[in-house]
């Protein structure tokens, strides 16, 4: 007999060793998260995929399933937590939605417009970051990045370790391993897995922004909660 | 029959008005600025400052000062606008293949126009030049132009312009709005509603989205029109077509009806420049650049626009953070110029739509002149493209071409980019330079607007001598100030006249600076006089 838990009631069966968010994912119950992709080990830092199991706060991409749990993830409560989670991700770099390239393929703009996010509610922070376009094919625009380290596992299964987090807190920010720091000097090229998984943004390939048309991009044409995580990871706009 | 009559009376008063300002009628060198003497007062002792100081939105900010004395007569008269400062600089530091979706952010007025000159400019980051773009990216672009110019004039024709010109400059300012036409002639304000909407559903269809789409990318277009698109246009544009005619028949009529009076109001007698195709027809989206005197007589024609730095320069005056571009060959005095409807259709020698070329005809007979230099004509220019426009989009609709899915080319890259167009309100420039890793360095920028700087101060100084000197000011006359302003539709008109309700606030100033008088326009149309020093 297969094991279950409750996601808001409704039964959902899992296999050990399989996280929520997995288990929840196999059928088809959409968490919102930022941070986790399927390919990579969970890291559970940005904290949207806060669900409460057994009524304690727990991160659904790190915390394993166990016959039984009462998880609850769309309450009222949650989503205001999630909201304003999204919120603090927004005011902490400069998102300009309207002028940039990945809009419409962008999870943080779909997971803001799936949770109704409408405002910043947080005085922005308008902070300084550089842009990185020294690289012949990629980009980084450090105004976007939240973080979520995801380019630093891809670089890692690209058995590269290009990128890394350094500093806490209000200091953190994205380094890239090349003497000068910058990403011509670095190992990563135009194939490899990392240049292509970031969720906003931030890694960009160079030179085909604004390929795929309005109403054509990944949120354009189905809401966050129905497009697939496999889909989701690396969504660009070619 | 009314226009012959009052043509002659014109010609004498053109006449006279010629040998006042000295003006010789043989060399395009010679032209001048008849209300120069009012551009700067000789002393500003003992004189009374009036500010029209409209409370603008984000995409400029204008104000009209007038010194008088104390007889009330007018000693300086000028038009500030302050727009796009650090405009040039905001986009530094950008990657190239966002400038087309940056700038358009930043006009909210002809976002299509920038979007498009930027990616005429980075075509050429690319390595592609007008020429080679693939046909079906230049058509469709060409059509969301069209749809562009279409919906623009005709929200300025219908909804800003119309209430002066069917209700009369010093008409009643509670009904002098699109409000008021909508009552009094309810066609014609649904028709104006109705073009724009058309002009917004061409854009819509060709860029994604009624404003700020992101279609044109350099090398070509991220999409064609689908079929049902393409179908879904067709249905209207010829009920389009019809209206435009009728349009040309209103203004004709409005104009003729009272010939003398639109022939002189703010009118100046200039030079004229814009983009013609090279047969010499009337060209909107890609062309050279010719300018004409005020006799007609070419000053340069079909030059390179890659080459403008060589043909325009741009003056700085003191008083105003807008420049003053002039033609280089004839210097800052002489060589300024306006652009938009009233130019291009000087300039051409013909339209290649024949319905607005027959219109185009009748206008130029209108006058005894080679060209027309009445600034209330623009109107009437304006309503001959809309016809154009609407001509071309028929024609468009019917090109195979704008279903084909070729639309992109890349060849080799380059580091400097021109991308020039006629925008709305003029001959449009961006001018890009970027570094080896893609990024913009340098940009500058002049818009159409600024390109008419020049006339619409020698205008505003024209009326501002003709209707206002030696009088108490009021609403109605101050308004004849912004009739002629509006005549050229600038950038800034959308902030300041958008129904006619805008607060408009003057203040009477006496030479110590000290506020003497202050009349407001409140936004329901009320006017309010209230002492300052309160
Ligand atoms: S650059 Fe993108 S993938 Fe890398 S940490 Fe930042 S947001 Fe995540
Ligand atoms: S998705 Fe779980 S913490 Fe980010």
């Amino acid at each position: 007999m297969s094991k279950t838990i409750s996601i808001d009631g409704r039964q959902v069966e899992f296999v050990d060793g399989q996280t929520i968010m997995e288990a929840a994912a196999a059928a088809g119950v959409y968490i919102p998260h930022l941070c986790h992709h399927p390919d990579f080990t969970p890291h559970g830092s940005c904290k949207l995929c806060t669900v409460k199991v057994n009524g304690r706060n727990c991160s659904a991409c790190t915390f394993p399933a166990q016959e039984g749990q009462e998880v609850l993830n769309e309450t009222d409560e949650l989503r205001e937590d999630r909201r304003m989670i999204t919120q603090m991700l927004f005011v902490e770099g400069n998102h300009f939605c309207p002028s940039c390239e990945k809009s419409g393929n962008c999870q943080l703009q779909a997971v803001a417009y799936y949770l109704q996010m409408l405002d910043d509610h947080f005085p922005l922070f308008f902070a300084s970051r550089e842009l990185d376009a020294s690289h012949p094919e990629v980009m980084i625009d450090h105004d976007r990045c939240i973080f979520c380290t995801l380019c630093v596992r891809a670089s890692h299964l690209d058995g590269k370790e290009v990128f890394a987090i350094s500093g806490r807190g209000i200091n953190k920010h994205l380094i890239v391993n090349s003497p000068s720091g910058k990403l011509q000097d670095s190992a990563l090229e135009a194939g490899d897995r990392a240049v292509d998984i970031c969720p906003t943004g931030a890694i960009l390939r160079k030179g085909i922004g604004y390929r795929v048309p309005i109403g054509k991009r990944i949120f354009d044409l189905k809401k966050i909660d129905a497009v697939s995580l496999a889909e989701q990871g690396g969504a660009h706009g070619e | 029959m009314i226009c012959r009559l009052a043509k002659a009376e014109r010609r004498i008063q053109s006449a006279k008005a010629a040998t006042l300002a000295g003006i010789d009628s043989t060399n395009h060198s010679e032209i001048t600025l008849m209300y120069e003497q009012l551009e700067t007062a000789e002393s500003s002792d003992n004189l009374r400052r009036v500010a029209v100081d409209p409370v603008t939105r984000v995409e400029g900010h204008g104000k009209v000062t007038l010194l008088l004395d104390a007889d009330n007569h007018v000693r300086q008269a000028r038009l500030h606008i302050v727009e796009f400062r650090g405009f040039e600089r905001f986009i530094q530091g950008r990657p190239y293949w966002e400038l087309p979706v940056l700038v358009q952010r930043l006009c909210g007025i002809c976002p299509v126009s920038h979007h498009l000159a930027a990616a005429k400019a980075i075509d050429q980051l690319v390595g592609v030049d007008p020429e080679n773009l693939p046909p079906a990216a230049d058509k469709l672009r060409r059509l969301l132009h069209f749809g562009q110019v279409l919906q623009s004039h005709s929200l300025h024709f219908f909804n800003l312009a119309s209430p002066d010109l069917l209700f009369g400059f010093d008409s009643d300012v509670a009904k002098r709005n699109i409000i008021g036409i909508l009552q009094e002639y309810p066609d014609i304000g649904l028709q104006g509603v109705k073009m724009r909407k058309y002009g917004q559903e061409v854009i819509r269809m060709v860029s994604g989205k009624r404003i700020h789409g992101t279609c044109a990318i350099a090398g070509g277009m991220n999409k064609s029109l689908s079929r049902e698109e393409r179908d879904y246009l067709l249905e209207d544009i010829g009920q389009i077509l019809k209206w435009a005619e009728q349009a040309v028949a209103l203004i004709k009529k409005v104009h003729c009806s009272n010939l003398p009076y639109y022939d002189q109001f703010a009118t100046i007698r200039s030079h004229y420049l814009g983009l013609v195709k090279s047969s010499g027809a009337l060209e909107l989206y890609h062309g050279g650049i010719r300018a004409r005197d005020r006799q007609g007589g070419i000053i340069l024609d079909h030059q390179d626009y890659c080459r403008y730095n060589e043909i325009i320069h741009e003056q700085v005056k003191s008083w105003t953070y807008m420049k003053f571009p002039y033609l280089l060959s004839l210097g800052s005095e002489q060589g300024w110029y306006r652009v938009g409807p009233l130019a291009r259709v000087n300039i051409c020698d013909r339209i290649d739509t024949p319905k607005a070329e027959a219109a185009r005809q009748d206008f130029k007979a209108h006058g005894d002149e080679p060209m027309i230099h009445s600034t209330l004509a623009t109107h009437w220019a304006r309503l001959i493209e809309v016809l154009h426009c609407a001509e071309s989009i028929q024609g468009l609709l019917h090109d195979p071409d704008v279903l084909s899915q070729d639309l992109l080319l890349q060849g080799e890259k380059r580091c400097e980019g021109i991308g020039v167009i006629e925008a709305p309100r003029g001959t449009l420039f961006h001018h890009y330079q970027i570094d080896e890793n893609d990024i913009v360095t340098k940009a500058n920028l002049i818009v159409s607007t600024t390109s008419n700087n020049q006339a619409m101060n020698e205008s505003v100084r024209q009326v501002a001598a003709t209707y206002l000197d030696g009088r108490e000011l009021t609403e109605p006359l101050l308004n004849h100030l912004e009739v002629a302003i509006r005549a050229y539709d600038p950038c800034l008109s959308c902030a300041t006249h958008a129904l006619g309700k805008m607060p408009l606030q003057l203040e009477l100033v006496d030479a110590s600076g000290r506020v003497i008088d202050r009349l407001v326009r409140e936004s329901d149309g009320m006017l309010q006089r209230s002492l300052a020093d309160a």
